[in-house]
């Protein structure tokens, strides 16, 4: 798919997605930021109730600066089991996987989704841009890839309601679906694709459509849920839903192999807490293969800790230590108050052999308080898993509201 | 369909060139069970002589003997497994029109309208170079310095290289070779001589199997290149012509109990589980084994031989990108009888004659190849080897010249009429210098890099199997990942030219690979 450049394009470096019409519907308080291109909702009226609109009913994302991808070809399952560390042949059609993807030097580049749409096609969902990564992973193999970013027009439907209104729009048997199953459903303007998945820990749908369906898509979503208190979402309150969820996030808890340029400082997915995603045994050659052979004999350098952090104060960017004063074996990537979980949580690496779960480690929180700086150490308490993860999220059919 | 199990070897070499019998030999030697399968019907690769046309036989593609491995020559006893020299320690005659001819030996210049101050400059420039190349050369008689996880052997040659750098040149040497490391051929020639004879005579050196002419950059490196290796760069012919080398390394290797196969061309080395199982031959043979030594084209084993998907995806794109382009061609000729060049004797013919009358005539038919065209007015490096080799011709006599430059992709394609009309170029050009050529041919040929491909497995056309440059070259050849002769899959070794020290009938590069395997295994 090729989009025919506007002849004026370089007057202006933003694009908009085509649900910005939409979300600007819903715009009270003008908080934007540029995001792959776009320029997306930081907050469209109030971050706490568009955190409580993912937890509570139903919230609605624009995903459509995602970068996407299509691979299609009679060696497609080849170059994906090659590309990434999971076992592809497990993937089936009509299955969507969680996965990251390394470097030769067994490093994350990036984490996504993929998408089996067929028998030799295959969408892979991004953070960051990947077209030089696929083209050298392409090299002797015979499939063909294009990006798909701009595109496919992708809103994100998460919270434990969202079911119910897709069911109530028509989409068929939608509450068999388990998670990470994706199904092609028919909406006027042509099939568009729906998979269970997410990123806030919840019950949700990712849905995929050209962009002329975009705005006909939104419309209908609202008119089957306006009694269940729909609300668009903006960045902020994304963030704090996927951290209470425990996930990562490419250039906030891990720097990208391929744009990281001091040494050390890309991070392996061991080292990320992937080791789930790993197949050293597959039987097959994947990028990082070697180096995460030797990482698993060898022992990784750092470990992904989720901490339980004490008192309220957000440990933001704060360092992480063996105890009070003590040695610094660490640092914070990603903090927030949990408000489901109702805890104070905090992402972040320590040194191995430290961060073992339910370790206790010390965090030296700055914060300010009426412009003052001040600093407090936090006793944290290395957590089993995430600080949220409801059985709703995966349970198959969803309650029925 | 046979599947050969009961057969297990230690290792499988692919590819029976120089460099690959001398890696079966060393390992043989070790006590390997090795086999060497050759796709042609005789071993050697580009060291080989074959049949021009009846009763006249030829050196078909390198053709002296100027950089072969002393430790390979005395370690594998080649003298004792039939190896003789038909001359030694040749003289370079850059060819003159008017037979005012330039004869340059390793440490004297004459003729060409040299001045006495001009041959004592000569004779000092020629003194350094050979010191620089002392002082370089022990580090192609080793594998390279790993850099990143050093061993003592590692540390011990680094030392080497320091000591010999700052010691051993000199402080005042030193500065000055690090001053010339990464100049052109062009710059350096202009800060010594005036003569232009003198300077297109060496400048031909340094971009002799080059895809570089005298202004491109780097390419004094590989000017040093033709004295670091072998007895300091000493033009000698073998006895047979150059498969007379090649027979006598495999002999050797046979001797010490390594197997050698022709005719039987490899079309896939096998991959089960991540590692290499062994190959399966063109004829469906399969055979077996944990460790298959390539001395094929390094970009041919990976593409080809294995398949990208064996290896992880960085390695691919850099071995993609590893620049192999030749801009030589192979140019033999049978003659009835010896042709008249002007002021010369027979004895002077014996000699390589050159014709690279100034550098910026050589810079010049350089321009073409840029721009996928042959050089109307091509440089040379001519050998008549049946001067002193009677065996070559029953009567009359053979010439082979190296021709630069010919494009790999020349526009238009490489169709007979192409080849045909650059043969015409190349005779003209010869005749040049022996106007009466033309009546004693009695056949002629031309091999282009196409052909050089097609026929030696010089992808690119290139005889080094990857252009010779800083960044190609030590611990970066043919890629960082691979520098020790064990590509990133298990069980997979390099051995030939595309490895470190590269081409050139050399035999380092088996060596080297031997060792570098032998040693892996008592980690």
């Amino acid at each position: 798919m090729t989009t025919e450049i506007d002849r004026d394009h370089w007057r202006s470096a933003v694009k908009f997605s085509p649900f910005y019409n939409k979300l600007k519907d819903h715009d009270m308080v003008n908080m934007w930021h540029r995001w792959a291109g776009y320029t997306v909702p930081t907050v469209l009226e109030n971050t706490t109730f568009e955190y409580f609109a993912i937890r509570n009913t139903a919230s609605l994302f624009d995903l459509t600066p995602m970068s996407k991808y299509r691979i299609w070809g009679p060696e497609a399952l080849d170059y994906m089991n090659r590309l990434l560390p999971r076992d592809m042949t497990k993937l089936r059609v009509g299955r969507v996987a969680y996965t990251a993807w390394c470097d030769d030097e067994g490093m994350v580049i990036d984490d996504g989704t993929v998408f089996r749409v067929a028998e030799d096609e295959y969408l892979l969902c991004a953070q960051e841009r990947q077209m030089e990564i696929l083209k050298r992973n392409a090299i002797g193999f015979d499939i063909e890839f294009e990006e798909i970013s701009d595109e496919i027009a992708a809103l994100s439907f998460q919270g434990p309601v969202s079911c119910k209104i897709l069911k109530n729009m028509g989409f068929k048997d939608i509450e068999t679906m388990k998670m990470f199953d994706l199904r092609y459903f028919d909406f006027p303007g042509g099939e568009v694709m729906i998979s269970r998945s997410g990123y806030t820990g919840d019950l949700g749908y990712e849905l995929w459509m050209k962009n002329e369906q975009a705005e006909p898509m939104w419309d209908a979503i609202f008119d089957a849920g306006k009694d269940y208190n729909i609300r668009p979402i903006g960045g902020n309150a994304l963030e704090i839903a996927r951290i209470e969820a425990g996930l990562i996030a490419a250039n906030v808890d891990f720097s990208p192999a391929n744009e990281t340029v001091r040494p050390g400082h890309a991070k392996s997915p061991f080292e990320l807490g992937l080791d789930w995603i790993v197949k050293l045994d597959k039987g097959v050659v994947f990028n990082g293969r070697r180096a995460l052979l030797k990482e698993k004999q060898q022992g990784s350098r750092f470990r992904f800790v989720r901490l339980d952090v004490e008192g309220n104060k957000t440990a933001c960017n704060a360092y992480l230590f063996d105890k009070e004063n003590g040695k610094n074996i660490g640092y914070v990537s990603s903090a927030v108050w949990a408000p489901s979980a109702k805890k104070n949580i905090a992402l972040g690496f320590v040194d191995m052999p430290h961060g073992k779960v339910g370790d206790i480690i010390w965090a030296e929180i700055y914060y300010k308080k009426e412009l003052k700086w001040n600093r407090r150490w936090a006793k944290c308490t290395v957590m089993d898993g995430p600080a949220w993860n409801p059985p709703r999220k995966t349970k198959t059919p969803p309650d029925d509201f | 369909m046979t599947d050969s199990n009961k057969n297990k070897y230690d290792a499988i070499i692919v590819g029976g060139g120089h460099n690959g019998l001398v890696c079966a030999a060393y390992l043989a030697k070790a006590g390997k069970k090795v086999i060497v399968l050759e796709a042609n019907s005789q071993v050697g690769g580009g060291a080989v002589t074959s049949e021009l046309c009846y009763g006249k036989r030829i050196s078909y593609c390198a053709h002296f003997l100027n950089q072969l491995n002393t430790h390979v020559l005395k370690e594998l006893n080649l003298a004792a497994h039939g190896l003789k020299f038909a001359a030694r320690d040749l003289s370079t005659v850059s060819l003159d029109r008017d037979g005012d001819h330039l004869i340059l030996t390793k440490n004297s210049a004459k003729g060409g309208g040299i001045t006495k101050e001009e041959a004592v400059a000569y004779k000092n420039f020629m003194m350094l170079i050979h010191d620089y190349a002392k002082t370089l050369g022990f580090l192609m008689d080793s594998p390279p310095i790993d850099i990143f996880n050093p061993d003592w052997d590692d540390k011990l040659a680094a030392l080497k290289l320091g000591w010999k750098l700052r010691v051993g040149l000199g402080a005042e040497k030193m500065s000055e070779l690090l001053r010339m490391i990464g100049m052109n051929i062009r710059d350096v020639l202009n800060d010594e001589f005036e003569n232009n004879k003198l300077k297109g005579a060496l400048s031909f050196d340094a971009v002799l199997g080059t895809h570089t002419g005298p202004y491109s950059p780097g390419n004094f490196l590989n000017f040093l290149y033709r004295y670091a290796a072998g007895d300091s760069g000493a033009l000698n012919i073998p006895e047979g012509g150059m498969g007379a080398v090649s027979n006598a390394i495999a002999s050797s290797a046979t001797a010490s109990g390594a197997e050698v196969r022709t005719d039987a061309r490899v079309r896939t080395i096998n991959v089960e589980n991540c590692a290499v199982s062994g190959v399966t031959l063109e004829n469906g043979e399969i055979i077996n084994s944990s460790m298959v030594i390539s001395n094929a084209n390094t970009k041919t084993t990976v593409f080809d031989l294995v398949g990208t998907r064996h290896f992880e995806a960085d390695f691919v794109l850099r071995m993609t990108n590893y620049r192999m382009r030749g801009a030589a061609a192979k140019l033999h000729i049978a003659l009835h009888a010896l042709p008249d060049f002007k002021g010369l004797s027979k004895e002077d013919l014996a000699n390589r004659l050159l014709i690279a009358p100034d550098q910026e005539d050589v810079e010049r038919a350089f321009n073409h190849v840029k721009y996928g065209e042959t050089s109307p007015s091509p440089m040379m490096e001519i050998s008549i080897p049946s001067l002193v080799d009677k065996s070559l011709a029953d009567n009359g006599h053979v010439l082979s010249a190296t021709v630069q430059y010919a494009p790999y992709a020349l526009k238009g394609g490489w169709t007979e009429e192409a080849k045909a009309a650059f043969l015409e170029t190349c005779i003209d050009r010869i005749a040049e210098y022996a106007p009466d050529i033309r009546e004693q041919i009695e056949h002629a040929e031309i091999l282009t890099p196409k052909d050089l491909e097609d026929r030696f497995g010089m992808v690119g056309g290139n005889w080094h199997h990857g252009e010779l440059t800083l960044d190609q070259m030590l611990m970066l050849r043919p890629v960082p990942e691979a520098s020790r002769y064990a590509l990133p899959l298990d069980g997979l070794y390099i051995c030939g030219a595309g490895a470190h020290p590269g081409g050139g009938v050399m035999g380092a590069a088996g060596r080297n690979a031997a060792k570098a395997i032998l040693k892996g295994e008592v980690k």
